[in-house]
């Protein structure tokens, strides 16, 4: 018994006689691609061509079809094929073959590439304009469940309200201070660093009070939030669309942007001015610590100084974005979560969009208070 | 010589299975002859579907031998795809590949092949299993349960395995599709000559296309044979599972 296919190729006249001998098996496909067209040539200057199969010992659909490509490519251009000496265990497996990849649908051309170009750019502007609409429709039913639950208040949902609040504000408590605490150490010591070649260091107080009460605080704190919190919401949302679940609340006569959405929203808009408050506070910390030990600043003077600079205007600025922050994040992160199709890929790929379009949305919400507040003279 | 290992395609010895402390398969012995259909019964819960992964593999075994065609199982290597294919409950297509990619998936793993050629087997595989060449671009997202089934099966398939394990393959359909899934393996099982190993509580299949039937229950295989023997059986559960109202039913409507 042979261990490797062969293909003898015997002209006798007009008639070309291949035949197949050994596996002609999925294991041995380098060979039968090779064997094959090895012999195409011949098959083609040949007005005839007989495939005798009685040598072949072990078939499958994979060398099945290669030999049947054979038979296809003679008879294609009008010229005789046959199979003789078929085994009778192989005899359906040929079949079976013979019926398959006779209609192949026609290749779609490939689109002119510039116009692609121009599709894909009108498309995203549409979807643009659609991410828009799903915003300002997600906000219009937050407002509409906000209105029915100061009608009823017993339809809010206080346990998973608190949950929520629990999960994205206590739980994120350590993380949020450890890395204001951090960011406000490196201000204030870069401060210090940099205003000492001046004589200017007594500044650095203010400039640590002032860029973290009015912009660092908020927007470090928010971002951590979008990334720990906004994704968690969305995968969660997402998951539960893929499952069925959200209809399945739909269809027991709830509302799912009450049960779902609004008490996730509403404890993002509690949580985040709390969140912002800590980590302000454990910014100045840090930048204290840096003061006393690296810029040689006792405490008394520290707060003395952080007491002329700041007042209470700098705190309101900060703490005020917070909550617009936060609503900006729920509704991108629970939209997004709605958005998810069937996938796991497209899990993953909403995940993603809802953590970026979250950031560039509060930092560009945080460009327009810059302006509002400035104009205002706060 | 060696016709009596020959004959059967797996054979399970002892097999003894748990976690924790429950354990689900107790001592265990089951022979799966080479080109037949074999249906598994048993409660739900009760050990069918821990046996098929134990046999391929994904579960730990604490005690007792697996051979498959004649050689012991023990970690499953890159050879696995080639000695059986499984077609899971839900169909596990990856959800991020087309239809095409999916069944062309063990093709590009195992096998260094042109791509024209893995493109053909791909849509040969997919006719053979009933579909049509224009499903291929779909993504399993888009796909019914049926043709989900559907294309599980070809990518099973698609290295010609000798053996095919089904777990559960008609639940979620409805009878038409069921039927024709169960004639589709059928004549798959003649044509490529497959054994096929069926967990299955669809009576109609078993009745239909499965040449013998076990009934797996307390951890061991308490009764198996075509499935008229198993009707005459005494074991107490078998008697449950077949004389029960629904199954009284069907048969009923059968005759």
């Amino acid at each position: 018994m042979n261990h490797e296919p062969l293909l003898l190729a015997t002209p006798s006249g007009d008639v070309l006689n291949l035949r197949p001998e050994g596996p002609w098996t999925a294991a041995n496909v380098v060979m039968l691609e090779t064997l094959s067209r090895s012999v195409g040539a011949d098959v083609d200057r040949s007005r005839a061509v007989t495939l005798d199969m009685s040598g072949v010992s072990a078939l499958d659909t994979l060398g099945a079809w290669v030999l049947e490509k054979l038979s296809r490519r003679a008879a294609s251009s009008g010229r005789s094929a046959e199979f003789v000496g078929v085994a009778d265990h192989f005899s359906g497996l040929m079949d079976e073959v013979r019926q398959v990849n006779r209609h192949t649908p026609a290749p779609t051309a490939a689109p002119n590439p510039v116009l692609a170009r121009l599709g894909d750019l009108g498309k995203s502007t549409v979807g643009a304009r659609e991410d828009v609409t799903i915003f300002l429709e997600l906000l219009g039913a937050l407002f509409m469940a906000v209105i029915g639950v100061l009608r009823r208040p017993r339809s809010l949902r206080l346990t998973s309200l608190v949950y929520q609040l629990y999960r994205i504000g206590w739980q994120a408590i350590p993380i949020v201070a450890l890395i204001t605490f951090l960011i406000g150490a490196i201000i204030a010591q870069q401060g210090f660093f940099h205003f000492r070649r001046f004589g200017a260091e007594s500044y650095t107080v203010d400039m640590v009070g002032i860029l973290v009460l009015r912009e660092l605080g908020v927007l470090i704190v928010a971002i951590m939030v979008a990334g720990r919190s906004g994704s968690a919401y969305t995968a969660e949302l997402g998951s539960m669309k893929m499952r069925e679940e959200i209809d399945a609340l739909s269809t027991m006569g709830l509302d799912p942007v009450e049960v779902l959405i609004l008490p996730r929203v509403a404890a993002l808009v509690i949580a985040l001015p709390i969140l912002t408050f800590i980590g302000s506070i454990a910014a100045l910390y840090g930048g204290g610590l840096v003061a006393q030990f690296y810029g040689d600043m006792g405490p008394a003077i520290y707060m003395a100084r952080l007491h002329e600079a700041i007042s209470v205007t700098h705190f309101e600025v900060g703490i005020l974005k917070a909550p617009f922050m936060a609503l900006v994040i729920g509704i991108v992160a629970c939209s997004e979560g709605l958005r998810v199709k069937g996938s796991a890929e497209s899990l993953g790929r909403q995940t993603t969009t809802s953590v970026v379009k979250s950031i560039f949305l509060v930092i560009v919400l945080d460009g327009l208070f810059a302006v509002f507040f400035a104009s205002i003279g706060m | 010589m060696d016709a009596p290992q020959d004959q059967f395609a797996i054979r399970v010895r002892d097999l003894v299975v748990g976690f924790g402390r429950q354990t689900v398969l107790d001592h265990l012995s089951l022979d799966v002859r080479r080109g037949e259909i074999l249906g598994l019964v048993g409660a739900s819960g009760g050990g069918k579907s821990v046996l098929m992964r134990t046999i391929i593999g994904l579960i730990p075994r604490r005690g007792g031998t697996i051979e498959v065609m004649g050689q012991p199982t023990g970690g499953h290597g890159r050879g696995a795809a080639t000695t059986w294919g499984i077609l899971f409950q839900q169909g596990a297509l990856f959800s991020s590949l087309t239809v095409r990619q999916n069944v062309q998936f063990p093709l590009r793993e195992n096998l260094v092949l042109s791509q024209e050629l893995m493109d053909e087997i791909a849509i040969a595989k997919l006719e053979m299993v009933g579909l049509r060449a224009q499903d291929a671009d779909k993504y399993p997202a888009e796909l019914s349960g049926g043709m989900t089934k559907r294309v599980a099966l070809a990518r099973a398939l698609a290295l010609d395995p000798p053996i095919l394990f089904l777990d559960e393959p008609t639940s979620g359909l409805d009878p038409i599709a069921a039927g024709e899934f169960d004639a589709l393996i059928k004549t798959l099982q003649k044509t490529l000559g497959l054994t096929v190993f069926m967990v299955t509580h669809d009576l109609a299949s078993l009745t239909t296309v499965c040449d013998r039937v076990a009934a797996l229950a307390d951890g061991k295989i308490v009764a198996i044979g075509p499935m008229r023997e198993l009707l005459q059986s005494e074991h107490p559960w078998v008697r449950a599972y077949f004389h029960g109202k629904r199954s009284q039913m069907l048969q009923h409507e059968m005759r």
